[in-house]
């Protein structure tokens, strides 16, 4: 068993209100608010697949999709 | 809350025809609204009373009743201190925010002695209520506190008092940045969440022995005490003898 790997964070833009939970939380600061207030992944690449973002968020708004990567590299 | 409750259902595979969320009045009762569930919308307050007759005459269902501190322990304090003395099988989930957050910001009996409230403007002087405790004293079988920072530990709690079979406790410290956060100058949503991971420990941690003043999390009381429907069910048996 590898780690997993990110594929993307699905966000729902109109249920998020930018209240900043995810991006304060994050341990590799992967999230930003943009001009509008909301969130999107800026740092991608420093995603480590530990979904706090996802779980914490009170309105639901932001999923992380990632991949199980095996031990063959598959 | 909605979210680490979503994680927990699914986690234990029920399906959404087996679930019964009841709710009264307040933001934190709004829950019902988001949900596919079997779901009643009630009347302030009296959620655990309109639970208390789902679970009775449908005893197979998993009855979740979400409740706002005020909803739960000022306007329905005594549905919910008689349901937990009767030990019915109901998941209750006290969402404490501190504060009446619908109505404008009026203080609440989980307020807290020196706290400021629209109705408190120049500080709350009432004393608050340990949920905990009074969930206890009360009777309550299953008895658990957690903040919205720990989710993964909420959503574990969920899992756990949805499994016991009595009344469940699940006392949950909610941020309310709108009118609890502003009054008391506690910040936003993420500094009140950072104020909970501060000022909360695990149950007897070395860290509480050290500094008395931190809120314990965890699970407090997890007994097994006989079952209100079961005992009701036993009592119809016992009454119908020779009438069938
Ligand atoms: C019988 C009755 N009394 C008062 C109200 C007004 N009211 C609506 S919500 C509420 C309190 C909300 O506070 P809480 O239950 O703590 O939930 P929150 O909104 O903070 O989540 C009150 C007093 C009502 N709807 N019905
Ligand atoms: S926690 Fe949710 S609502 Fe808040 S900023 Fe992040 S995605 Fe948006
Ligand atoms: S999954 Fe973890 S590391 Fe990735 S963005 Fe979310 S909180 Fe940050």
């Amino acid at each position: 068993m590898g780690k997993p790997k990110l594929k993307e964070h699905i966000i729902n833009r109109e249920w998020c209100k930018g209240c900043g939970i995810c991006v304060h939380f994050c341990p590799k600061n992967v999230l930003e608010l943009d001009e509008e207030e909301k969130v999107f992944a800026h740092q991608k690449e420093n995603c480590i697949c530990c979904r706090l973002c996802e779980f914490r968020c009170p309105d639901l708004a932001i999923e992380v999709v990632c991949e199980e990567k095996t031990a063959r590299g598959k | 809350m909605l979210n680490s409750l979503l994680r927990a259902i699914e986690k234990l595979g029920l399906s959404k025809n087996e679930i019964v969320m009841v709710s009264g009045i307040g933001c934190s009762s709004r829950i019902s609204g988001y949900v596919d569930f079997h779901t009643l919308h009630t009347i302030h307050g009296r959620a655990l009373a309109f639970a208390t007759g789902v679970k009775l005459s449908r005893p197979e269902l998993n009855l979740i009743v979400p409740m706002g501190d005020g909803d739960a322990l000022a306007i329905g304090g005594n549905h919910f201190i008689h349901a937990a003395r009767r030990n019915i099988d109901i998941t209750a989930i006290v969402m404490n925010n501190r504060i009446y957050g619908m109505t404008g910001g009026q203080y609440s009996p989980l307020s807290g002695y020196g706290t400021l409230a629209t109705t408190a403007p120049y500080t709350n002087i009432d004393q608050d209520f340990d949920v905990v405790e009074l969930s206890i004293a009360s009777g309550a079988s299953f008895v658990a506190r957690t903040t919205t920072y720990h989710v993964q530990q909420m959503a574990d709690i969920i899992r756990k008092a949805i499994l016991h079979k009595g009344f469940s406790v699940v006392e949950i410290l909610s941020q309310c940045p709108t009118y609890f956060g502003r009054k008391n100058k506690a910040g936003n949503a993420v500094d009140m969440l950072e104020s909970y991971k501060t000022n909360t420990t695990s149950i007897g941690s070395k860290a509480k022995k050290e500094n008395p003043e931190l809120i314990e999390r965890g699970i407090f009381a997890q007994k097994e005490i006989p079952e209100y429907c079961n005992e009701y069910n036993k009592i119809i048996k016992k009454a119908m003898k020779g009438h069938s």
